[in-house]
């Protein structure tokens, strides 16, 4: 039952994009851990965790693109959900360190001892098992995302305003982060992890061990997203992007429609981050910048909003031009960051998907006019 | 197969992502050294000028013919400020350019996020910026200020000679401004100032609007005792400090503002003249009348085509492990990081202040400390210089946790937190 | 104290035009005048007491040219001269008479150099030497020296002084010298007491430092109790005053964010476009006024204190010339998809950044205050800054010049028009393309002229903008969309909550609470303070 639901969603472009994660899955870490390092099919550990990296914005993106692509909300906040997974799942690996931390000692981070907090706040308790932290990657951004969601639905505050509130509060969060007196490590954050569930965080195999986690979570979240887009209720919430007063006036409750949208989007978000965190080594309040939750915006509208394989893309995209720029031309990158926004806005509507789908529409009206052209000829010529 | 054509592009870009960067480095005829300075985003505004002096340094040493008798290649990446991709970047030099060392880094955020990176494959970073100190890794050199090597003096210096008795120490909300105050707090109390006469105040990044601190530490200082500000405040939020201390007419006769971030790059953008006097403690002006300091001067206004572009104690550090590296690697003969890090021990360069500069065992450098006074034209006249040189101190013996931790990266210690206490490497110990 | 550097200067010019070279001087002033060439400074501040001491007020100068750092040692001789830069060298004249000596290569001289201690000592020695000027400025000036010195052998010179005066709020300024030098005497109780009533009379800050001092020193118990009370009196005063200053300072914030978002409220508010490129406007601003300084500077220098005025409306033009180019290019493809502009300005905002660091370099430009806005007045319990003021009254200014422009010319009524609706407007004959790109550009324009007003208190850096653009947007959507009057309360509102906040929660919990603050707000209104409606509103 629950897996046709699930899968009953998935459509070609979804089963394309599953089966290219699967052989990802597979292939990258036989590449990196088996393939002898001269081998050209040898991949590196920098080339692992960049992938991996781009997955968790891909699943970002993804959790993007489900409201704004099929909800019409577009938040310019996400990033604070994101990094607040990233955030418990940081506190998690914190307190793994244990007394391997530079002042020994075993139960404060580093960064408590030495501006002398004497004992580890109340919040910080209960982040040494993983369960609980896993548990709160998810409840936490899924909480903060049900109350913030719940005002503001229920207030009707919609396009703009709530976009602008949404940057209020992620960079409310940015600016409360930053405080060293909440215990989060300030402006450097939390960083210099050594262990997850009890591997070393810095062994090959727990590389390729958190990039295949991160593909499956990506897996499991799109098969999630498109089950549930392509539901009934999907089509609420696309009416509802459409034409929300109509729904509600057909007797729907938009605000609960909406809510729901907006809380699995940000728990999702959540995962994300915290897949993030132990791949790239360190979260920190940046992570909430006003600027960094518009990018992920731009990912989505790069690749084709209203399409998850689209969002997927266009993150994955996006990154690994920002990767190849900043190595190779770092002058031009922020030029053609900015250039590429610009252009796919005029130009690409509706991102890449969308250019694809427009081409094969031409294409197709072409061969059938010709077709029908050469009919009408046909019959003009037959006597 | 609607959608098999864009994501057999996916599966393509991932794999040519993935060959692209697999493609082992081709034969070495060069040595290469990594730059990792933000070039873009908010940082850019201090690193870019680390990035020139680097290339600038590199392109001189290879018309002195290289190192071991190979040119150098400089690689140039772009963090962009950003504190994940530090990390990233790093990961890239290391494994992709291969590079023998690696000069970078502004933040202490973005060396924190490079640190397990650097210790992971056994890379060499050298740190150019003053910094809080509390950290020694076997991978990092620190050639800018600890604490003590700027700190202290500075406090030093204000209570000798300007009768000092009441302190405003201001910062931006963030670890070094946080660890050099509570070292300074600590300091103060050991010399006898009473915590009614210390006021601290910290401010977030990039703060614009200054009226009602600097308000407060006019009050501050009418308690009819010589007061001081000792300031901490992060680049940015300079400008408009200074230019709040002008408007409200604090002069340094009255009180005097010293600060550890602000060097003849911030004051490039500031009119100095109602600052005249206000102070800074840095290791290194560009006022400093020595042969060597007017000749890199020369060089670098020069390499940058602009004869008015200015000098910085940052670019210094740079110079200095620039060419430590330079006499380290010709005196292991390789530029293996192992090798290195036992050669460059006891290396000593001149430093462009007239004396040398030694790397201690504790990866830390001997600098002077200079205390220099603003001029009308953004420069410093220097007012004071300690007579020796100072070893930093990468573990201040004024916070409670780490005044019994040394670092001594020679064998056999090799260790970066021994506990002279209980005779053990790994910090306090449980 | 706050221009007395300048004022001394122009002090001493008088001094030196007024003054025939005098004949004959002390016979060892010269011999003195030589005793600064020394690099030591604590023999240089005997020096410069033993100056002092002659009293002769031909010293000033040569004090005066010390203070200013045109002293310097003529490496060949030993001598003192004055030195002013002429082209590569140095024209030299003699510290005393100022005769001309001649021209010098650029290494024949080394400055005399001073630190804090020894601008103390001269301001003291000047103080004590200019009481008799016949400028007003410079003795009220010298009154303060003397006030802050408390050198007790200036009493004297004071008494004198004060007698002569004829100027009562100079001859006041004296007494209050008179006053704090007496109180660092052993002068008998009686006198003492007088003069803390003449000091708690001043009622301010340095007045409250000065009682502090004694306070904190040996004096006699009556003494020390006069004191404590007026030091009571004082503080209760300034407390009064504080909410004052508080209520000034959100006052000016509030203007800051008004100047900031008033020309988004015309991009963003009237024509629905979500301008994220704002900030680099205010940026450009920025350093258009540096570049007409920079002309300034190279041509006519003299002329400094008016290139704020003049970079007024080339920030405006160039500011605005550039939205229009971005409203033509980019913006008006866009219409009725305000979050795709969103995305698209955005980018642009990106490529402004690093075009203009790729231009000007990353660092930050100096951008120098006129003298009309440098410094600083007390008015009561209050210090008002005269930069702030100008930018309070020019955000004012510009405010209303909007309105009016909006309300009262043909062109602020198409914009009217076509903001309420487009299609009728076009269809009685408005061009509304090209109402659309002059909206624009006057938005941009707006935003170029607060970037004039912002370099003079914050960074002219590539990353300008980028501070503002958020507070810009709380401002605007928590005024209300579309309405300039929701801006301008929006802004005073916000600007005076966060620094009533400042105080008690520290800067950073200040803000964040303002901006939870909005997000409830917005919650209770969900348009704004001043929400429009009917029709236009769901359009």
């Amino acid at each position: 039952m629950l897996t046709r639901f699930l899968l009953a969603g998935l459509d070609t472009k979804a089963w394309v994009l599953l089966s290219v994660l699967a052989v990802l899955a597979v292939a990258v870490p036989f590449m990196a851990l088996a393939v002898p390092p001269t081998s050209p099919w040898s991949l590196s550990m920098l080339t692992v965790t960049l992938l991996g990296k781009y997955f968790c914005y891909a699943l970002l993106a993804l959790s993007l693109d489900l409201v704004w692509g099929y909800c019409g909300i577009l938040s310019l906040g996400h990033g604070a959900f994101f990094a607040l997974g990233g955030y418990a799942m940081g506190m998690y690996l914190m307190r793994q360190i244990g007394s391997r931390g530079v002042y020994g000692n075993a139960e404060l981070p580093d960064f408590m001892v030495f501006l002398n907090w004497k004992e580890l706040p109340w919040y910080w308790h209960g982040f040494d098992m993983f369960p609980f932290a896993a548990l709160m990657v998810v409840l936490i951004p899924g909480v903060l995302a049900f109350a913030f969601g719940w005002f503001a639905f229920r207030s009707r505050v919609t396009g703009v305003y709530l976009s602008i509130i949404t940057q209020a509060m992620t960079f409310a969060l940015l600016l409360a982060f930053f405080r060293n007196d909440m215990g989060f490590g300030g402006n450097n954050g939390l960083t210099d992890f050594k262990e997850i569930l009890g591997y070393d965080i810095q062994a090959p195999a727990t590389r390729a061990g958190l990039f295949v986690a991160t593909v499956v979570a990506l897996a499991i979240g799109y098969i999630l997203a498109s089950a549930v887009v392509s539901s009934k209720y999907g089509k609420v919430l696309v009416a509802v992007r459409d034409a929300e007063s109509r729904v509600r006036f057909l007797g729907y409750d938009v605000e609960k429609v909406k809510l729901f949208a907006w809380t699995l989007s940000a728990c999702m978000a959540g995962v994300a981050g915290a897949l993030y965190v132990p791949q790239v080594g360190i979260i920190n309040p940046s992570e909430f910048s006003p600027a960094a939750s518009i990018e992920a915006v731009i990912w989505v509208a790069v690749g084709g909003r209203g399409t998850l394989a689209g969002a997927v893309l266009g993150a994955v995209i996006v990154n690994y031009g920002k990767t190849w720029f900043t190595g190779v031309l770092p002058e031009v990158w922020l030029f053609a960051l900015g250039g590429l926004f610009v252009l796919v806005t005029l130009f690409l509507p509706k991102g890449i998907l969308g250019l694809a789908g427009d081409l094969r529409q031409r294409l197709a009206a072409r061969r059938s006019r010709a077709a029908a052209g050469s009919n009408a000829a046909k019959e003009a010529t037959a006597p | 197969m609607k959608a098999s054509y864009t994501m057999g592009a996916v599966a393509g870009l991932a794999i040519y992502a993935a060959s692209g960067m697999a493609v082992p480095a081709l034969a070495q005829d060069t040595i290469k050294v990594g730059i990792l300075h933000s070039l873009s985003g908010t940082m850019a505004i201090s690193e870019t000028t680390l990035k020139d002096v680097m290339l600038m340094l590199v392109e001189e040493q290879n018309k002195k013919g290289g190192v071991l008798g190979k040119k150098l290649e400089a690689v140039v990446v772009d963090p962009a400020s950003n504190w994940p991709l530090f990390a990233e970047k790093a990961r890239e030099l290391l494994t992709k350019d291969k590079v023998a060392a690696v000069f970078g880094c502004w933040t202490s955020v973005s060396r924190k996020s490079v640190l397990p990176v650097f210790e992971e494959l056994n890379g060499l970073l050298f740190y150019p910026v003053q910094y809080e100190g509390e950290e020694s890794s076997r991978n990092v050199f620190y050639t800018g200020a600890a604490p003590n090597q700027q700190a202290i003096p500075a406090v030093d210096y204000l209570a000798e000679k300007e009768k000092v008795q009441r302190w405003v120490l201001a910062g931006t909300d963030y670890v070094y401004p946080r660890t050099t105050n509570k070292i300074l707090e600590a300091y103060l109390k050991s010399k006898g100032v009473k915590s009614e006469d210390i006021l601290i105040n910290y401010t977030p990044f990039g703060h614009a609007d200054w009226q009602s601190i600097v308000a407060d530490i006019k009050k501050f200082g009418s308690a009819g005792k010589k007061t001081a500000v000792v300031s901490t405040i992060n680049g940015d939020a300079n400008v408009p400090f200074y230019k709040e201390l002008g408007n409200q007419g604090i002069k340094a006769t009255d009180i005097p503002v010293v600060a550890f971030s602000v060097g003849e790059e911030e004051l490039a953008g500031i009119d100095t003249k109602p600052l005249i006097g206000h102070l800074a403690a840095w290791n290194y002006f560009q006022s400093v009348s020595t042969p060597e300091n007017e000749d890199f001067i020369k060089k670098w206004q020069a390499f940058t085509k602009n004869p008015k572009r200015v000098t910085n104690d940052p670019m210094e550090a740079h110079v200095i492990g620039f060419n430590m590296w330079v006499k380290a690697v010709e005196k292991a003969g390789t530029t293996a990081p192992d090798a290195v890090i036992d050669s460059i021990i006891g290396v000593s360069v001149p430093n462009l202040s007239g004396g040398y500069s030694a790397m201690m065992p504790n990866h830390h450098i001997t600098k002077p400390v200079l205390i220099g006074e603003v001029q009308d034209n953004g420069q410093f006249d220097i007012v004071s210089k300690t007579p020796g040189l100072v070893v930093g101190d990468e573990w201040s013996d004024y916070l409670p946790d780490s005044k019994d931790l040394i670092s001594d990266w020679r064998a056999p210690m090799s260790c970066g937190n021994f506990n002279v206490k209980t005779g053990k490497c790994g910090g306090k110990g449980t | 104290m706050r221009c007395t550097i300048r004022r001394l200067l122009i002090a001493a010019a008088l001094l030196i035009a007024a003054l025939p070279p005098l004949a004959a001087y002390a016979a060892d002033l010269p011999a003195l005048v030589r005793g600064l060439g020394v690099s030591n400074y604590d023999e240089l501040d005997k020096a410069i007491a033993k100056l002092a001491e002659t009293g002769d007020p031909a010293v000033a100068p040569v004090l005066e040219a010390l203070q200013a750092g045109d002293l310097n040692l003529r490496k060949s001789d030993g001598a003192v001269v004055v030195a002013k830069r002429a082209g590569s060298g140095w024209d030299l004249f003699d510290p005393l008479t100022g005769a001309a000596l001649g021209p010098a290569e650029r290494s024949a001289v080394e400055r005399i150099r001073i630190n804090n201690a020894l601008r103390r000592s001269l301001g003291a020695a000047l103080g004590a030497l200019t009481l008799m000027s016949p400028d007003p400025a410079v003795r009220r000036s010298a009154a303060e020296a003397v006030f802050k010195s408390r050198d007790p052998a200036g009493i004297e010179i004071l008494d004198r002084a004060i007698a002569k005066e004829t100027d009562a709020g100079i001859r006041t300024a004296m007494q209050r010298a008179r006053a704090a030098a007496v109180l660092n005497t052993d002068a008998p109780e009686a006198e003492k007491l007088a003069a803390i009533e003449i000091i708690a009379a001043r009622g301010d800050r340095d007045g409250l430092g000065l009682l502090n001092t004694v306070v904190n020193a040996t004096a006699p118990d009556a003494v020390k109790a006069a004191a404590r009370e007026a030091i009571g009196a004082i503080e209760h005063r300034l407390a009064l005053w504080a909410a004052a200053q508080n209520l000034w300072y959100g006052l000016s914030l509030g203007s800051v964010l008004l100047l900031a978002a008033i020309g988004l409220a015309v991009t963003f508010g009237v024509m629905g476009v979500i301008n994220m490129a704002h900030g680099e406007m205010v940026m450009i601003g920025a350093y258009s006024t540096f570049m007409v300084q920079e002309m300034f500077r190279a041509y006519a220098p003299g002329l400094f204190d008016l290139s704020i005025l003049v970079a007024l409306p080339v920030a405006f033009v160039v500011a605005g010339g550039i939205g229009i180019i971005i409203e033509r290019g980019i913006i008006r493809w866009l219409y009725g998809r305000p979050l795709e502009t969103l995305l698209a300005t955005w980018g642009l905002s990106l490529m402004l950044q690093q075009a203009v660091r790729s231009l000007f370099g990353p660092s930050n430009r100096e951008v120098g205050a006129p003298s009309w806005m440098s410094g600083a007045f007390e008015l009561g319990g209050l210090t008002i800054t005269y930069g702030r003021l100008w930018i309070v009254v020019f955000a004012f200014a510009v405010f209303a010049a909007l309105l009016v422009a909006l309300r009262r010319t043909s062109f602020g009524l198409q914009i009217r028009a076509v903001t309420q609706n487009r299609r009728m407007a076009s269809a009685m004959g408005i061009r509304t393309p090209q109402v659309d790109a002059l909206t624009f550009g006057l938005g941009s324009g707006i935003a170029g002229l607060a970037g004039v007003a912002l370099s003079q208190i914050d960074n002219v850096s590539p990353n300008l903008g980028q501070g503002y653009i958020i507070d810009s947007f709380m401002v605007v959507v928590f005024g209300g969309v579309g309405n300039l009057w929701g801006t301008l309360v929006g802004a005073l509102t916000l600007g005076t909550i966060n620094k009533f906040l400042e105080p008690y929660a520290g800067a950073v919990l200040g803000k964040i609470l303002v901006l939870i603050f909005i997000i409830l707000f917005i919650q209770r209104r969900p348009r704004g303070l001043f929400a429009l409606r009917g029709r236009a509103v769901e359009a």
